[in-house]
């Protein structure tokens, strides 16, 4: 207690040399939300495991760790330390920040139609006030959650996206988060904006990776907001160091007759909270909300879904698979929560996970809080190990044992990304589950 | 090509095959039969190197190899293959995917050529014609949602496609309709040769008249009690095992 007690402390004294540092610049309008932010982060303090919503994750080393706030002294990676992280075969906008910080030379801006917006928030503040004004602190939740009001006490930079009214924006964005090697472990608050106006469309991939293999936090707030009949798909790479702290929450804010998909694919960090929690604000609206996390070694990683139902007739549907090997450990907490009005909701919730080996763990718990009283909402979750059945049929027909395990955790892998609609990002995502399969390098030879 | 000699196995404390021997030679067609619970799909599936059995004595020499030391995929490599009783579902792995991998492996086993995928294709629409089967089945999930019929189907196209040396056929006429059974007959009979054997185990006669078995076997509470032609199917057929049973009992009790 006192050591998360020292911690927080210590985000309170960095603030008071931080908030000059940005109060006179265009950040000025949001001094208030900052501050108000910070004091509730002061009252909340670092959750525990006896905070329900924190039951199964304990973040006391985030809290014991004392972070730098800037990189000073860190790597400069050069364009071709991004080639991993690129989409092959895939034309896209990429946006990349460097231990938070948004690197335009490291960025390639590719021609977009008109009526979309994209820039780092920190250039938005200037060119798009209004819009920022409007959207920005206004979903995420710094009343409740204490690591949304810490990135919101410190948000400075991060990556903004509007699109216009009834334009569609083909080419996904990519947002590339890279944490090069630092003098000490950095904290940075990745936060980003994106803005779908009405019936318009787009794809934003948000993708944090590691260029060195220490510690540090990245403590990342996106919201999401799309207007009616709007259509956003939102993917969350995690693929930082095994010694990476992350926590991401997103926010998503759908109006009438929105479609939204939050596709989250898990593979690296030490500890990583993934919040998810879309708001269906609007009748009509669907969300489909689709993870795969795969954790090995000590990497503990928690997936916490929050989907409210706020108006009738919105449809949401949850599909999570978790693969756990080594001593690691997994959390799926899924809450659907059905507000009095928001009658004919149709809410379905699936978690199923394997374990590969005795000392992995899954804590998965659903939670239902309905307040209408005419609604669907079903939920289930399963926790196995690889079918030992299959195994034999495929090795009665002449496939390896090996391989036959690295396919048939491929296969329960892919349920999952076959939901991922643009290909290149899903043949990507489909090599890095291979690479991170133990025995992957079998499939090749198989597949 | 195939010498099971006295093989005793037992599954936890149970011992269910007492001392089969049996010799299946190149080019022959040989059938298994016996009552419920005689052990005969237990036999299948010790061949195959089903791990959940325990080889407690005995052996089984396969082409002058020692089969039970030998892991299942090798097993399938050297040309063993088991039409299972009951094929296993599979989500997430295609059919066609899973049947090119499995050749393929066998393939490189043997020191050919892999097939890509154009290849593989032609050679499985050729194969499904042969059994009559939807080619929709190819781009399913492996078993997944199939009927009965289909898997047994699926089973049989499995082995069209893989040639085995050594075919064992594990009850693939249970649950069939006369139609399917004709056309899975006729599958299997594809492939008869000189140089392939196949081992039908059933409980009934009605495969026997479109496979028909050189040699019939009748096991019995774990043993081969009787031998003899297609006759024998004839006369089970219609009297039944319990003549057979009651045979064994006074052949044990007579040595006894």
């Amino acid at each position: 207690m006192t050591a998360v007690m020292q911690g927080t402390d210590s985000y309170l004294e960095r603030f008071s040399r931080f908030e000059p540092h940005v109060a006179g610049r265009d950040w000025a309008p949001f001094q208030p939300v900052r501050r108000a932010a910070l004091a509730r982060f002061a009252e909340l303090g670092f959750p525990t495991t006896q905070d329900e919503d924190w039951r199964f994750t304990s973040v006391a080393p985030i809290a014991k760790t004392a972070f730098a706030f800037s990189a000073d002294g860190g790597d400069d990676p050069a364009r071709r330390d991004l080639t991993p992280f690129t989409f092959a075969g895939l034309d896209c906008s990429q946006l990349v920040f460097v231990n938070g910080r948004y690197s335009p030379a490291l960025s390639s801006l590719r021609s977009l139609p008109a009526g979309v917006a994209v820039s780092s928030l920190a250039n938005a503040l200037t060119m798009y006030p209004d819009l920022l004004e409007a959207h920005l602190a206004r979903y995420a939740d710094y009343q409740g959650d204490a690591f949304t009001a810490l990135n919101t006490a410190f948000m400075e930079d991060g990556a903004f996206v509007h699109i216009r009214r009834g334009t569609v924006l083909q080419e996904p964005i990519h947002l590339l988060y890279l944490s090069t090697r630092t003098a000490a472990p950095v904290i940075t608050h990745p936060r980003n904006l994106i803005v779908g106006g009405e019936d318009s469309q787009a794809t934003i991939v948000e993708d944090y990776v590691s260029l060195g293999g220490e510690v540090y936090f990245s403590n990342g707030v996106t919201e999401v907001v799309v207007g009616q009949s709007g259509v956003l798909s939102h993917y969350l790479i995690e693929r930082e160091s095994p010694q990476a702290f992350n926590v991401s929450t997103l926010r998503i804010q759908q109006d009438r007759s929105s479609s939204v998909a939050s596709h989250s694919v898990l593979v690296g960090g030490a500890l990583v909270r993934n919040n998810v929690h879309p708001v269906l604000a609007g009748e009509g609206g669907e969300c489909l909300i689709n993870g795969l996390f795969m954790a090995t070694g000590r990497q503990h990683m928690d997936n916490y879904m929050r989907v409210e139902h706020a108006s009738p007739h919105c449809d949401s549907r949850q599909f999570y698979h978790g693969i756990l090997d080594g001593s690691s450990r997994g959390v799926f907490h899924g809450r659907i929560v059905v507000h009095k009005d928001a009658q004919k909701t149709d809410a379905k919730q699936t978690n199923r996970n394997l374990l590969l080996s005795e000392d992995a763990q899954i804590d998965t718990k659903p939670q239902l809080e309905i307040y209408a009283d005419d609604v669907k909402c079903t939920h289930g979750a399963t926790i196995g190990q690889v079918n030992e059945e299959a195994i034999f049929y495929l090795r009665s027909r002449g496939i390896a044992k090996e391989a036959a395990r690295a396919l048939l955790l491929f296969a329960f892998a892919e349920e999952s990304l076959q939901r991922m609609k643009v290909e290149p990002i899903r043949k990507h995502l489909e090599g890095l589950v291979e690479r991170w399969l133990p025995q992957g390098a079998l499939l090749e030879a198989v597949r | 090509m195939l010498e099971i000699k006295n093989l005793r196995v037992k599954v936890g404390n149970h011992e269910i095959l007492k001392g089969v021997n049996l010799t299946v030679k190149a080019g022959e067609i040989h059938s298994i039969m016996g009552p419920n619970g005689s052990g005969k799909s237990t036999l299948a599936q010790v061949l195959a190197g089903r791990e959940a059995y325990a080889v407690t004595g005995g052996e089984v020499i396969y082409q002058g190899r020692n089969l039970l030391e030998m892991a299942p995929e090798e097993r399938a490599c050297e040309g063993v293959f088991l039409a299972f009783q009951y094929p296993v579902e599979i989500p997430g792995v295609g059919n066609t995917y899973f049947l090119k991998a499995a050749l393929n492996a066998i393939r490189k086993h043997r020191g050919l050529e892999e097939l890509d995928a154009m290849d593989f294709l032609t050679l499985a629409k050729e194969k499904m014609k042969l059994l009559e089967m939807d080619d929709r089945l190819l781009t399913r999930s492996v078993n997944e949602g199939f009927s009965g019929g289909e898997k047994k189907r699926n089973e049989i196209f499995q082995m069209a496609v893989l040639e085995p040396r050594l075919s064992i056929l594990d009850e693939t006429d249970s649950g069939l309709d006369i139609d399917a059974l004709r056309i899975v007959a006729n599958g299997v009979n594809a492939l008869r040769s000189s140089e392939r054997a196949i081992l039908v185990v059933t409980h009934y006669q009605r495969l026997l008249n479109y496979i028909i078995p050189d040699y019939v076997h009748v096991l019995v509470d774990g043993r081969i009690v009787k031998s003899g032609g297609k006759e024998l199917a004839l006369e089970l057929e219609a009297r039944g095992y319990a003549w057979v049973e009651a045979e064994a009992q006074a052949a044990t009790a007579a040595t006894a």
